[in-house]
């Protein structure tokens, strides 16, 4: 099952009297099991798209499909449950809640998906162990790196086992050694669990990590390209 | 999301911006304690008023109807002739005798006493009671008080012996006579006839002649011996011998001033003469005030029943002293400004730090409703920290109310109220106060909820992708 199926998707802001048309009637489909890069220069449209195709976006026109769903006639509540379930998000500032601890932060998921106690210990320690953190699950996220932090939001993005994961510039707050790790640590999770990981980026070295990539340029889809080794 | 660790997030987004959090507490802390002390303070009032009323006349009293409205300075008129049997109904009927204390009979007359050795007179209200049976009711303390009620010495006395209050003992220039404390004797001016030193100088004629044929047969006149002239029943004056054994401090000055207490026997005789002798009221004391309904209905029953042919109504202790009511509401509505006052303050402040909160934390609003928790979910949390915040702040608020409370009654502070003449112990009820205490704690939690909703829901209601731009 394909994980995301866009038709002529179309987002457009209005600015007081302007109107901006961040996505133009863009379709796409991306493989299941992929680790897909969309890239493009800044105000792009990347965000834009992510957040459609991470349902918490609604398009003015065209056809959301999320892991076979068609999103767009479901409620607000429906499409919670609906993340929740299928969909993992990585923040480009981490977005950890400062008052929980790494391993309540990757705990937090399982708590809305209602997982038994036993099953949530599994799995966190799982993924703690999975970013290389099992002696750093006590630590609140002000006591972690950044790139300890982004660690960790991958692993709360990986524990319900969603469909698909999204990160938005994951790395644009890292310096480049650390960033490099992080998508080094994504795409090796990505192949391991089957997941699907979309991410976004204007940075050339993680689109090199690309399974497929995806070029956006002024809300348009310019250039798509599957790499060999999918 | 279990309630566990909803309420475990809660805490910690409390604690994270501690100085805000303990500011919004200490103003419920600051409010909740006004709320319970001055509700405290109230409450002892209005016990001490009802304990008082409940002492004097009883919870329920018989009257002949009209007496009350109209009948006050017409004994003759309102004259309850049936009492002994009426009370001797009351005592032996199964469904009251358990629940009165005391039903006692008395007779109030007003007339004028003189001390004709000092050359002064005074009107005076005299009450005329059956003084074991009153005793026994100014023995009810079903509050707990602090009574200022003292037996009245008539009980084994003479039958002409009676009770003064402290300020007709100083008109009636008895002061020395009775070693009244703390009683200034009337000025020059007040004295002026007095110092003719004249006996029975002031009074008038007939009532010499009246009060000659009394003497006649009493004992030699003592420095506390004073005539009493009152109305008969056929509406000639008549005249007592008394002697006053003591005077008693009334509280209220107005009362103080007139307050006489004799006898039964007495009253009566000065009243109705060898004549039949009847009483103005039958007072009821009950175990507790909140007999009131059931013994009031019973004995509406028992009247209709048993006595069809006497005009009687019931009065209870709020009628019979309006004054209660008026303390009551007007205590009531200070309460209330004060309560509403301090509400407003807080659901302001707690208002505030919500919405506080909820600004700082949009980038997290964001970040949850991402990951899949529901609009509900976010209000539910913001909820919840209010809720966290009027539990603690109502705990704090009552441990600090109970404490300052304690200080208060242990202090030893006293207050004369407006009217008084002497001065009362300042007691605050807190603790004792369930109503009050449940109703403030639920009251502030209630307000907590109420200010922080708006924000909980514009928490609930922000757009995932602004939220999640807001940096
Ligand atoms: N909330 C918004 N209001 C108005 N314009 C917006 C808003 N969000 C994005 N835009 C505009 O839409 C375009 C695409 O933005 P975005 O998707 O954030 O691009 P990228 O993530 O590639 O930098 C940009 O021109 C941006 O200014
Ligand atoms: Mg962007």
């Amino acid at each position: 099952m394909q994980p995301v199926s866009l038709r002529n998707v179309s987002k457009v802001y209005h600015l007081d009297a302007v109107e901006v048309a961040a996505l133009n009637a863009v379709s796409l489909d991306i493989e299941a099991g992929r680790f897909t890069v969309i890239s493009g220069p800044s105000g792009s449209g990347k965000t834009t798209l992510l957040n459609l195709i991470g349902c918490i976006d609604r398009p003015d026109r065209g056809e959301v499909v999320v892991a076979g769903q068609a999103v767009q006639a479901m409620t607000d509540d429906a499409l919670s449950d609906f993340r929740a379930r299928h969909i993992g998000f990585v923040f480009q500032n981490f977005n950890l809640l400062p008052v929980l601890s790494a391993y309540e932060n990757i705990e937090y998921p399982l708590l809305l998906g209602k997982v038994a106690p036993a099953e949530r210990r599994r799995r966190v320690r799982d993924l703690l162990d999975a970013v290389g953190l099992a002696e750093r699950g006590d630590s609140r996220p002000g006591q972690l790196s950044g790139g300890q932090r982004q660690r960790v939001a991958i692993a709360r993005a990986l524990v319900h086992a969603p469909a698909l994961v999204l990160a938005d510039e994951p790395t644009a707050n890292l310096d480049r050694q650390t960033g490099a790790s992080i998508i080094a640590l994504m795409h090796t999770l990505q192949q391991e669990r089957g997941v699907s990981i979309v991410v976004s980026s204007h940075d050339p070295h993680v689109q090199a990590a690309a399974d497929a990539s995806v070029f956006i340029r002024d809300g348009l889809i310019v250039a798509s390209k599957e790499e060999a080794a999918a | 999301m279990n309630a566990r660790a909803l309420l475990s997030l809660a805490l910690r987004n409390l604690l994270r911006n501690r100085r805000r959090s303990l500011a919004t507490l200490l103003a419920m802390v600051v409010g909740l304690t006004a709320i319970l002390l001055f509700g405290g303070y109230r409450a002892n009032i209005l016990y001490g008023m009802q304990t008082g009323f409940v002492q004097q006349s009883g919870h329920l009293q018989i009257q002949r109807r009209g007496y009350f409205l109209d009948g006050g300075d017409n004994p003759t008129a309102y004259g309850i002739a049936d009492y002994r049997k009426i009370i001797a109904a009351i005592r032996s009927d199964n469904t009251l005798a358990p629940l009165v204390v005391e039903a006692t009979p008395s007779l109030r007359l007003g007339g004028i006493a003189g001390n004709f050795t000092a050359g002064v007179s005074r009107s005076v209200m005299a009450i005329g009671l059956v003084p074991e049976e009153s005793n026994r009711m100014l023995a009810w303390n079903d509050y707990d008080m602090v009574s200022y009620a003292r037996p009245l010495p008539l009980a084994g006395a003479g039958a002409d012996a009676v009770v003064i209050g402290s300020g007709l003992a100083r008109k009636l220039q008895l002061c020395a006579v009775l070693a009244v404390p703390d009683c200034r004797q009337a000025s020059a001016a007040g004295d002026a006839p007095a110092t003719k030193n004249a006996t029975d100088a002031g009074a008038p004629e007939d009532v010499l002649a009246l009060s000659a044929l009394e003497k006649a047969q009493q004992p030699p006149a003592a420095q506390n011996r004073i005539e009493m002239l009152a109305a008969t029943a056929g509406g000639a004056p008549n005249v007592a011998s008394l002697v006053v054994i003591e005077a008693k401090n009334m509280g209220i000055k107005a009362i103080d001033d007139l307050y006489m207490a004799m006898n039964l026997s007495q009253a009566q005789k000065l009243i109705y003469g060898a004549g039949v002798p009847a009483v103005t009221a039958i007072a009821l004391q009950l175990h507790h005030t909140a007999q009131m309904p059931a013994a009031r209905a019973r004995l509406a029953a028992l009247l209709e029943s048993e006595f069809p042919d006497e005009p009687l109504e019931l009065l209870d202790f709020q009628t019979l002293n309006p004054m209660y009511g008026q303390t009551d509401q007007f205590m009531g509505s200070m309460f209330g400004f004060i309560a509403m006052l301090i509400g407003v303050i807080v659901l302001f402040t707690i208002g505030n730090t919500m919405s506080t909160a909820v600004m700082e934390r949009t980038t997290e609003i964001g970040t949850l409703r991402a990951i899949g928790l529901r609009r509900s979910g976010i209000r539910r949390l913001f909820m919840c920290e209010a809720l966290l915040l009027g539990a603690i702040g109502s705990a704090a608020g009552l441990v600090c109310a109970l404490g300052i409370a304690w200080l208060i009654n242990h202090s030893g502070w006293t207050w004369t109220p407006p009217g008084y003449s002497y001065a009362y112990l300042i007691l605050v009820r807190v603790g004792q106060n369930t109503p009050l205490l449940v109703g403030s704690i639920v009251g502030m939690i209630g307000v907590t909820m109420a200010s922080a909703w708006w924000p909980a829901r514009r928490a609930a209601k922000l757009e995932i992708v602004d939220a999640l731009r807001h940096a």
